[in-house]
């Protein structure tokens, strides 16, 4: 039998309650701060380093995401590593701060279903983030056009843009994590230290790891080019656990359309320079060839949020309103 | 259309193993104010959420104005109020926004609302500190607050769950006075509660839970009369020889206790009091005092689960 009323009753409400909730409160400025502090000293010594080149590159503009200059990394690395941790911020306490101040049962015993409320959550979460990129975005093209004193092309456009919808997707992929540990743990110190854990391990310790349980599952000799590649699948297809690493696959494809293949940053880090950039002959790749080349790990974080999002609500649905 | 609003049938809850909530049954009548009584963790906010469709039943089935709770939850609470125990706010947000936020989720136009909110805070007496954020409430006004949800919202049912614990005497009475307030604009309410003697002058009927099933069900006095026997207790302080004698042989005393020296209580099956002090005075004895024990829910409650053999009975 089906149940009356519609679901999405009150997600509207609940979503306008929790971005306002997000956009005033103090923690959502630390975090923009920090976010955007960070990010325009990364864009700054990019710029530095654009000019000091001046090389003949097409794709000057993209430079300005990708470049790097020591001390700081680039901005789509600074962007991998603090995109998770605001989302973090933002989700740790949705479902739980419900419970411990006792609002829950209240709002609930008003005429809406439990989904509009997650729902509306999460949609309140994501958009405040993305409200947050989208100025960020702005602020990086425009000191590009300040700094750098040259107009995008519309291809490079269309690349940023594309950068700017998969970091909103890659902030989906914690905001549904997040959400889900504030769910599953009725304390938001628990849930907030168990997001953060998986955060510094997804981040920092997959990646050093992955390679040497890549090769211990998938261990042979390495006789030709064939097998060199196996290897690196299968590393690749460890690390592709991390949310990180298929963000970073995205970008470093998207923001440089000389690159032809996910494998490409690996084997330069071999020592392999036989398709390291610009080796290979011919014309940098068209927008959509960039795009394909990573539909599978588009499709991947897009995925992953979702999947993340369900168990959310199949454990939100279950769970007592009393504690 | 019945006048019974809430109709429970054998209503029960299982938590893995665990019986919470064991085949309850009830009726609560338009315009009655029903009481849930009972230690705590006997049941009552369990079998409370069952009627709101906020836990699922395991057993039985429950019609709430007529709907389905578990298949009709939107319509349900669209006509039913409910405060929860030690009710909680958006801390950060002042009454006014709070009761906004909830008065949205009900769906009411924008106009229609800013009425009812006014309204409801002026009826609990929190007009004036509507705009103050609810942080700095203290616990009644909190609960008050909780009220006012609940007549803004224009229901045909509140459901109070434990409204007066924590309270000080003086904002229990407050609003103790202010759901007699609810019963008088035609709405039914169901209360739970575990401190028994403050919520006895409110309720119609009431229901005593124990360990998950109902022990006992009726008004106060039907209790009182089921339990404590007797009927009526009639205290007589009087002065005089032989008069334990002479209290007994009025028609109707069927027992008298001296629970101290001129002290006589006598229990009957009706009002004994003129045929007791004539008695006292034909025997020339000294009237000092004639009373009659309204039964006392906790009494009743004590002597029950004393009878009983229960072990939490307090």
């Amino acid at each position: 039998m089906q149940r009356e009323g519609s679901p999405w009753r009150g997600v509207g409400t609940v979503f306008l309650k929790e971005l306002s909730d997000h956009l005033t409160g103090a923690r959502m400025f630390v975090l923009e701060w920090l976010v955007v502090l960070t990010a325009i000293a990364a864009v700054y010594g990019s710029i530095q380093q654009i000019k000091d080149a001046t090389a003949e590159d097409p794709f000057l503009f993209l430079r300005l995401f990708t470049q790097a200059r020591e001390p700081l990394p680039s901005f789509a690395s600074l962007l991998s590593f603090l995109v998770p941790l605001v989302a973090i911020g933002l989700g740790f306490d949705l479902v739980n701060s419900e419970h411990s101040r006792r609002t829950l049962s209240r709002i609930l015993s008003q005429p809406i279903y439990r989904d509009a409320l997650l729902f509306g959550k999460f949609l309140g979460g994501l958009a405040t983030i993305t409200i947050n990129l989208v100025a960020l975005w702005l602020l990086v093209i425009g000191l590009g056009l300040l700094m750098l004193g040259l107009a995008p092309s519309g291809e490079e456009i269309a690349r940023a843009l594309l950068m700017l919808v998969v970091t909103i997707f890659y902030a989906g992929v914690w905001l549904a994590l997040a959400m889900l540990l504030s769910t599953v743990f009725r304390s938001p110190a628990t849930a907030a230290l168990a997001a953060l854990g998986l955060w510094l391990f997804l981040t920092i310790l997959w990646p050093l790891l992955s390679p040497a349980l890549a090769d211990a599952v998938g261990a042979r000799d390495i006789a030709s080019a064939e097998d060199l590649l196996g290897v690196l699948s299968v590393r690749q297809g460890f690390a592709r656990v991390s949310p990180s690493a298929l963000f970073g696959e995205i970008v470093s494809v998207v923001l440089d359309p000389s690159v032809r293949s996910t494998q490409q940053p690996m084997l330069a880090a071999l020592g392999l320079a036989l398709i390291e950039r610009g080796a290979i002959p011919g014309a940098p790749l068209p927008f959509l060839q960039s795009v394909l080349i990573v539909w599978g790990q588009i499709v991947g974080l897009v995925a992953t949020t979702i999947l993340l999002f369900v168990a959310d609500y199949v454990v939100f649905q279950r769970q007592e309103v009393r504690a | 259309m019945s006048d019974v609003v809430i109709d429970a049938q054998g209503l029960s809850k299982r938590y893995d193993g665990a019986v919470a909530v064991d085949n309850v049954s009830f009726t609560v009548a338009r315009g009655e104010i029903f009481g849930l009584l009972g230690p705590n963790g006997a049941g009552k906010t369990t079998t409370i959420l069952m009627l709101l469709g906020l836990t699922e039943i395991s057993a039985g089935a429950a019609r709430v104005l007529g709907h389905d709770p578990v298949r009709e939850p939107l319509a349900v609470k669209r006509r039913v109020g409910y405060l929860p125990d030690s009710v909680g706010f958006y801390d950060y947000m002042s009454a006014r926004d709070n009761l906004r936020y909830t008065a949205r989720l009900i769906g009411f136009s924008e106009a229609e609302r800013e009425a009812r909110i006014a309204d409801a805070l002026a009826r609990v007496d929190l007009a004036e500190v509507a705009g103050n954020k609810v942080d700095t409430f203290s616990r009644g006004m909190r609960q008050r607050l909780g009220l006012a949800e609940i007549l803004m919202k224009n229901v045909a049912i509140a459901i109070l769950d434990e409204p007066t614990s924590g309270l000080d005497p003086q904002a229990t009475l407050e609003l103790l006075d202010m759901i007699r307030g609810l019963k008088r604009d035609g709405v039914s309410v169901l209360l739970s509660s575990h401190l028994l003697d403050r919520v006895q002058s409110v309720c119609d009927r009431v229901a005593l839970f124990q360990e998950g099933h109902i022990a006992l069900m009726g008004t106060v006095a039907e209790l009182g009369r089921q339990v404590l026997g007797g009927g009526f207790a009639v205290e007589v302080e009087a002065q005089g020889e032989g008069l334990a004698e002479r209290l007994a042989q009025v028609p109707g005393v069927h027992t008298v206790e001296t629970p101290g020296s001129e002290r006589f209580r006598l229990l009957a099956d009706r009002d004994v009091r003129p045929d007791a002090a004539a008695a006292v005075v034909a025997a020339g004895g000294r009237l000092r005092r004639l009373s009659v024990e309204d039964p006392s829910l906790e009494a009743i409650y004590t002597r029950y689960f004393h009878d009983h053999g229960a072990r939490n009975a307090a």
